[in-house]
């Protein structure tokens, strides 16, 4: 029953959740998404912090994206005993960073005036969230070990069937406690993108990469706008 | 030629009399909100001085603007590659101490106070924190400061001065200082615009106005290391970054902006260039003793009848044309060539010219222990100023000497020959000669004093009309609507299903 809950239910809800509700933030509060840097507040300790915790969590979340994606692939790597090691303490060594780097970053934030003054109730639940999230990924790393092994078996086709609309959860049911919970927060934390500065995430730049360094905006472009000499349908302007 | 028009300014600095009336004009109108107490969109710096924020000059520590690679330019530190890869912690960007920590005053202590022994004060308490602090730095904190060891010693541009130069502008005698208002320059090569990874600042194309689009912005900051002036700054409280918005909505009334029109020392011209935006790259990218030059040439002539055409071409209104061939920008920045860029070397091409102070007097004291007031020492030699050419050139021609030399000398020139009409202790001879020597006659001494000295309010501030009554047709062809229906919407007149 609470199988059925935590791993048809939860996944269904977070989804919809996030396909919504950022859709509709992003429409109708465009102003309260941001980044919401401190780092102008308080520098120095941030860069021990930050960047530690995000390259650890960008690489994490792309390895789980390539298991889940390429699972056939992954298992071929695994093939020869030293690579598994290789991914494995390279994994465990992202997670430890990121750990790490989160620690440094509450610690941060607990101790300066000036950051407890931009802090939400929703930044402590995003740390809390974000703790369990990726303390429960380490004890999995450390005690359930050979993830990137078992991944691709058990969980690949669990999340395949739930993107396929026909949930299958008989290999989850199975998996140990420390590897729900890491299941469970991680829904949660989809979930609660719309509501929380993980909004930030789903505003990644990437069209700087192949925009042209200046940006000019005509409010009123006379060339393209219809004029009683050339009678074809204007072009309404790039306004904001 | 792709001729575009632009709002410039030009701020006479022998002038400035340093009262901030525009940073405070400017502080009411847009900065006096939660997170923007910190911002001066508008400053006055006293030079020799640190600025605000401290040594915002120093490109090795904020790496802001561009710099030259071969025949082309990047950005110094921020753009595709260097400022990506730092967004996780903008490494080279000012915080807040840098600038300083805002504050107010518990005011309502001197009325609530419980009767004591003492009369009650009104302590500082931080705008941050609420927290009670003590101020220890301020927006103008080196005001007057000139011969400071805090502040003027640290002075960025004495970098290039020999130690005897330097020496020489800390000895009482030939102490001196000119004040520095300075503000967004709306660049033609913004590096903040470059530098955004969202996209969120834009240069207006119908006047140049560089503006950051609140709802766009993400806070990667980007913007405030790239700008070399930092003039683009981050709101804590909101999470956007914010900067001078030239005041459009009053531009667009027909009023100059906040700064401008407070100006107590009307030192302050507003009026519109056109300029070649084809000949932009090249000039941003051209070598340093160029610079100025360069970005000169890029200003058209707004009288040239195929410049006219040009802009006509592109749609740039009649009345903005007429206001370019008025413009008080024009006749200081191309016709007087007065008015120079400050640090040109930053390669933004800034829209905001500075005619540089002559200061007060270049005289000096002699053996008697009186001023030299003779008028061959005391508008002698330029290269006796108080303030080094090395100096001056480093603020205002990226180090190319002769460019303030001849500025001065043309300065110097009308005041000879004004000093010669009305005053008349002078030789006509040397009058005459100075102008020679400036390359100038009567008719343009008279004139840049007359623009210098007594200007009218409508001419220094030639402002073009936004046409608001035109202004629906510059957000749609209102023919493309015609024989839709509806009260308070829009709708093709098509039945329903």
């Amino acid at each position: 029953m609470s199988n059925n809950f935590f791993f048809i239910g939860l996944p269904y809800a977070a989804l919809v959740v996030l396909l919504v509700g950022s859709i509709m933030r992003y429409m109708n509060l465009g102003f309260k998404i941001s980044s919401l840097s401190s780092q102008f507040l308080e520098g120095k300790e941030l860069f021990y912090g930050s960047r530690p915790f995000h390259w650890g969590l960008v690489f994490l979340f792309f390895g789980h994206l390539v298991a889940f994606l390429f699972p056939r692939s992954v298992i071929a790597w695994n093939s020869v005993p030293v690579r598994l090691l290789i991914l494995e303490v390279s994994a465990l060594g992202f997670g430890l960073s990121a750990l790490f780097g989160l620690l440094i970053l509450v610690v941060r934030r607990a101790k300066n005036r000036r950051l407890i003054m931009v802090t939400s109730k929703m930044d402590v639940f995003v740390y809390v969230l974000l703790f369990t999230q990726i303390v429960s990924g380490l004890w999995v790393a450390y005690f359930v070990r050979w993830g990137s092994a078992w991944f691709p078996a058990v969980l690949t086709p669990y999340l395949k069937s739930i993107f396929l609309f026909d949930p299958d959860i008989a290999g989850v049911a199975a998996m140990p406690l420390s590897v729900k919970i890491h299941i469970v927060s991680a829904f949660t934390l989809i979930g609660m993108i719309p509501f929380t500065r993980f909004m930030h995430f789903l505003v990644y730049p990437f069209r700087y990469f192949y925009r042209p360094y200046q940006y000019v905006i005509w409010n009123w472009d006379r060339k393209k706008i219809r004029s009683s000499r050339k009678l074809v349908n204007g072009v309404r302007s790039k306004n904001n | 030629m792709d001729i575009r028009s632009q709002i410039s300014m030009v701020f006479h600095l022998d002038k400035c009399i340093g009262c901030h009336t525009c940073s405070i004009a400017c502080k009411n109108i847009w900065t006096d909100r939660k997170g923007a107490e910190y911002m001066w969109w508008n400053n006055v710096e006293t030079k020799p001085g640190t600025g605000y924020p401290s040594k915002w000059e120093d490109q090795d520590t904020y790496k802001g603007g561009w710099e030259k690679n071969g025949n082309s330019i990047s950005l110094k530190g921020a753009g595709k590659f260097k400022g990506m890869k730092s967004l996780f912690h903008n490494s080279n960007m000012p915080v807040i101490d840098d600038y300083y920590e805002p504050w107010t005053y518990k005011y309502e202590n001197l009325f609530e106070a419980k009767e004591g022994d003492d009369q009650p004060i009104a302590r500082p308490v931080s705008l941050i924190t609420g927290e009670y602090i003590t101020p220890k730095s301020g927006p103008n904190w080196d005001d007057d400061l000139a011969g400071s060891e805090d502040y003027a010693k640290n002075d960025v541009n004495f970098k290039n001065l020999s130690p005897a130069e330097q020496e020489a502008m800390f000895q009482l005698e030939r102490i001196t200082l000119h004040y520095l208002p300075r503000m967004c320059n709306h660049c033609l090569n913004p590096a903040c615009v470059a530098a955004c990874p969202s996209g969120a600042i834009y240069k207006r194309g119908e006047d140049g106005v560089v503006l950051i689009n609140q709802k766009k912005c993400r806070a990667w900051r980007m913007c405030v290391t790239a700008c070399p002036y930092k003039k683009s700054y981050y709101n804590w409280n909101t999470g956007k970054s914010e900067k001078c918005v030239l005041c459009y909505p009053r531009l667009e009334a027909g009023q100059a902006p906040a700064c401008h029109h407070s100006c107590v020392g009307r030192i302050r011209y507003i009026g519109v260039m056109l300029y070649d935006a084809d000949k932009i790259e090249a000039a941003a990218a051209s070598n340093d003793e160029d610079l100025v030059q360069n970005q000169l040439d890029i200003y058209v002539d707004p009288n040239d009848p195929r410049v006219i055409a040009a802009a006509k071409e592109n749609g740039i209104h009649d009345s903005t044309i007429e206001c370019a061939q008025k413009s008080p920008v024009y006749k200081f920045v191309k016709e007087w060539e007065l008015a120079l860029p400050l640090h040109p070397e930053f390669r933004t091409l800034p829209n905001l010219f500075y005619v540089p102070p002559l200061l007060p007097t270049m005289a000096f004291v002699n053996e008697e222990g009186t001023y030299e007031t003779t008028s061959e020492n005391f508008w002698g030699a330029i290269e006796k100023s108080r303030l080094p050419m090395g100096y001056m050139a480093s603020l205002f021609s990226a180090g190319n000497e002769e460019t303030i030399k001849t500025v001065l000398k043309k300065l110097m020139a009308v005041r000879l020959h004004r000093r010669e009409e009305t005053v008349g202790d002078l030789p006509k001879e040397e009058a005459m000669g100075a102008m020679k020597d400036a390359v100038m006659d009567k008719e343009m001494a008279d004139a840049i004093f007359r623009l210098t000295s007594l200007p009218l309010f409508d001419q220094r501030f030639v402002i073009p009309p936004a046409h608001r009554e035109e202004a629906m047709e510059m957000l749609e062809s209102t023919a493309d609507v015609k024989g839709n229906s509806g009260f308070g919407f829009k709708e093709p007149p098509v039945r329903g299903l």
